[in-house]
């Protein structure tokens, strides 16, 4: 770790959780949150990203390495960090009896470092972000599944907050939902403020990440910027495909031009693109008289990247 | 490193080059804004808020947040709909006691005089004074009715939290694990004092309604004034009080152990039981000093001239070690507790 906790929201070094039962949730994690990002951490169900995000916020003690939020060591900087982070961890939970807005200032109430003579005016603020306004004065307990997420997300932007870690936001949330929340943390990163969101599946979170990082059985796989991790396996897999009922001659082209894998299918001829320029194999193939009706390049999807790296499939981890 | 000056503009040391242009904000990432209508943009939003507070705010003081999460607890006990009722039922039992006392005042008191301990002396007063109505219905709900509602309130303290999974987010806040469970014990104390109070307040009303007032002839022989009665009442509402603080001392360690509030609630009465099943097996007297319960009937000192005040000194001691060692208890458990709920 060469970098310096100034330019980083969260770095972790060695951080590891083994359960008293020898279960191994976290395996030495080495994770750097760079400030100002909004970082995806990804991963199946029961990769350890939770227990992480516990170690992370001081819930739970790692049995091993250690860890910084906001360039503060913890857990002894615990009371100076964690007012400046916004946190939804594992699902809402409030008092069911409670109004909304009630709930909101209980957890004020608990912040050494929130100004009570302020409370009302940024409880209104947080509800109005996350359109919770009309339901303040409703109690908890009628709220439906997406209110109550969207509570949670409000309890989190309480404060002026240099950090969010928002664990699995878009939990319960129709798809209208899971686009507002997108669209709301879009909007918080653009004010500065770095957002740590976890998720088990990549489309959630890759149009609204700058960074990645991704965990597998409790070990960090990769981490980096979107542009790094498609770079991961950007050499072995791009690979043009060929519609034309000439597939015998178009698989010749394509040999010919030196590509590997070449193989043939029904109505299309496909190879690796490798390093051959796609508008070369086009001038070829017209070139030796082969019918195209279609070319297609297909790139490596950061989804592959991901299926690569965890495994496809509903498996759950550990 | 605010949120202001820290905008978009990412430096990655490592690895090098990359970084930068990959992490050159939010903005590279093609979106267009889903306009939903639901999470709504706030123009200037939340860092407008943050910009104006931040010159103005010093952090409050240490003393009072404490404060204010004291009156957030407070506010949660003492609006919660159960302990209302629980307070409602300590509130109804002397005068259930009262009236019973007034419709058969004769031959219960002759009863009571005969049966075990001192509470029986007090019930045969209350005929003759209503004053010791309050005496009498503290030394009978002493022994159960106000445990159960102590381990009600105190047991759940913890439990209720992490089981209803609040704890984690009062964790993050952060209320700072120390000043959350002295909080909580501070709360419980104070509900142990309401409890009490409800019980003294009732009793006192419907024993002046019900039977003669005026001055006291206290167990000694001795009288003193209404007045003074009443300040002797002051004094066993005290003493009560931090007689059943040391059963919260006991419900709040329980209460670290589960995230089911119903079994710390459940434990601290099992242990109440069991203790009083304890403390009337002669064969174990010398054990009795050490048992909790054993002490919290200890007041009828206050009924002498002067006050006796060897017995409750000694239960008070009996106080401060309980309250001492399960306090100490719940601390070590709970400020190395995983929060797992």
């Amino acid at each position: 770790m060469t970098t310096g906790a100034g330019d980083h929201s969260i770095v972790t070094r060695g951080l590891t959780k083994r359960f008293r039962g020898g279960q191994v949730a976290v395996d030495d994690l080495h994770l750097s949150v760079p400030r100002g990002s909004v970082f995806g951490f990804l991963g199946p169900n029961g990769s350890g990203k939770t227990t992480t995000i516990r170690m992370l916020l001081g819930l739970v003690t790692p049995t091993g390495g250690a860890w910084e939020l906001l360039g503060a060591p913890m857990p002894g900087g615990i009371p100076a960090a964690l007012p400046r982070v916004g946190a939804l961890v594992e699902g809402p939970a409030f008092y069911p009896y409670l109004s909304g807005e009630a709930n909101l200032r209980r957890y004020d109430a608990a912040d050494p470092a929130a100004d009570p003579r302020t409370a009302s005016r940024r409880i209104a603020l947080a509800l109005e972000r996350v359109g919770l306004s009309a339901a303040a004065r409703k109690r908890y307990r009628a709220y439906s599944l997406g209110m109550r997420q969207r509570l949670a997300i409000a309890a989190a932007l309480l404060g002026p907050r240099e950090l969010l870690v928002l664990d699995e936001p878009t939990n319960g949330l129709d798809p209208q939902g899971t686009r507002e929340v997108r669209a709301l943390v879009k909007e918080i990163a653009a004010d500065g403020t770095t957002v740590f969101v976890s998720s088990h599946l990549l489309a959630e979170v890759e149009q609204m990440c700058t960074h990645l990082g991704v965990m597998r059985t409790g070990r960090l796989v990769a981490q980096g910027s979107l542009a790094e991790l498609r770079e991961l396996n950007a050499g072995e897999t791009a690979v043009v495909r060929v519609e034309t009922p000439d597939t015998a001659e178009a698989a010749s082209v394509l040999a010919g031009l030196g590509l590997a894998g070449v193989r043939t299918g029904d109505g299309e001829a496909g190879a690796e693109l490798g390093a051959v320029a796609p508008e070369r194999i086009t001038a070829a193939l017209v070139a030796a008289g082969v019918a195209v009706r279609g070319l297609a390049v297909r790139r490596p999807s950061l989804e592959d990247v991901f299926v690569g790296l965890t495994g496809e499939g509903f498996d759950v981890d550990g | 490193m605010s949120t202001v000056d820290g905008t978009g503009i990412v430096t990655e040391a490592e690895p090098a080059g990359k970084g930068a242009t990959a992490g050159s904000g939010p903005a590279a990432v093609p979106e267009r804004s889903s306009g939903g209508a639901g999470l709504r943009a706030v123009p200037g939003g939340l860092s407008a808020g943050a910009r104006e507070q931040a010159p103005a705010s010093r952090p409050p003081g240490a003393l009072r947040a404490w404060w204010r999460l004291l009156g957030s607890e407070a506010g949660l006990t003492f609006r919660r709909p159960r302990n209302l009722a629980v307070l409602a039922v300590l509130a109804a039992i002397p005068v259930l006691i009262g009236v019973v006392m007034r419709l058969f005042a004769e031959p219960l008191a002759a009863g009571a005089a005969d049966g075990p301990g001192n509470g029986g002396a007090i019930f045969a007063q209350v005929a003759g004074n209503g004053l010791f109505l309050t005496f009498a219905a503290l030394s009978l709900l002493v022994q159960l009715m106000l445990p159960v509602a102590v381990a009600v309130v105190a047991g759940d303290a913890v439990a209720g939290e992490a089981g209803a999974g609040t704890l984690r987010y009062l964790l993050t806040a952060p209320a700072g694990r120390t000043r959350l469970l002295a909080v909580k014990y501070g709360n419980a104390v104070l509900f142990c004092l309401a409890a009490v109070s409800v019980i003294a307040v009732s009793a006192l009303v419907i024993g002046l309604a019900l039977f003669p007032a005026g001055p006291i002839t206290l167990l000694s022989g001795t009288t003193i004034s209404f007045a003074e009665g009443l300040l002797r009442i002051g004094l066993v509402v005290l003493y009560v009080t931090a007689g059943m603080a040391a059963l919260a001392a006991v419900a709040l360690a329980l209460s670290t152990l589960t995230e089911a509030a119903i079994g710390a609630i459940a434990a601290t009465v099992v242990a109440v039981i069991v203790t009083q099943v304890l403390s009337v097996v002669p064969q174990l007297s010398w054990l009795h000093p050490y048992l909790l319960p054993q002490w919290w009937n200890g007041f009828d000192g206050v009924l002498r001239d002067p006050v006796a005040t060897a017995e409750m000194g000694q239960g008070l001691l009996v106080f401060a070690a309980y309250t001492a060692i399960f306090g100490s208890i719940a601390w070590a458990r709970f400020t190395g507790k995983d929060i797992t709920s």
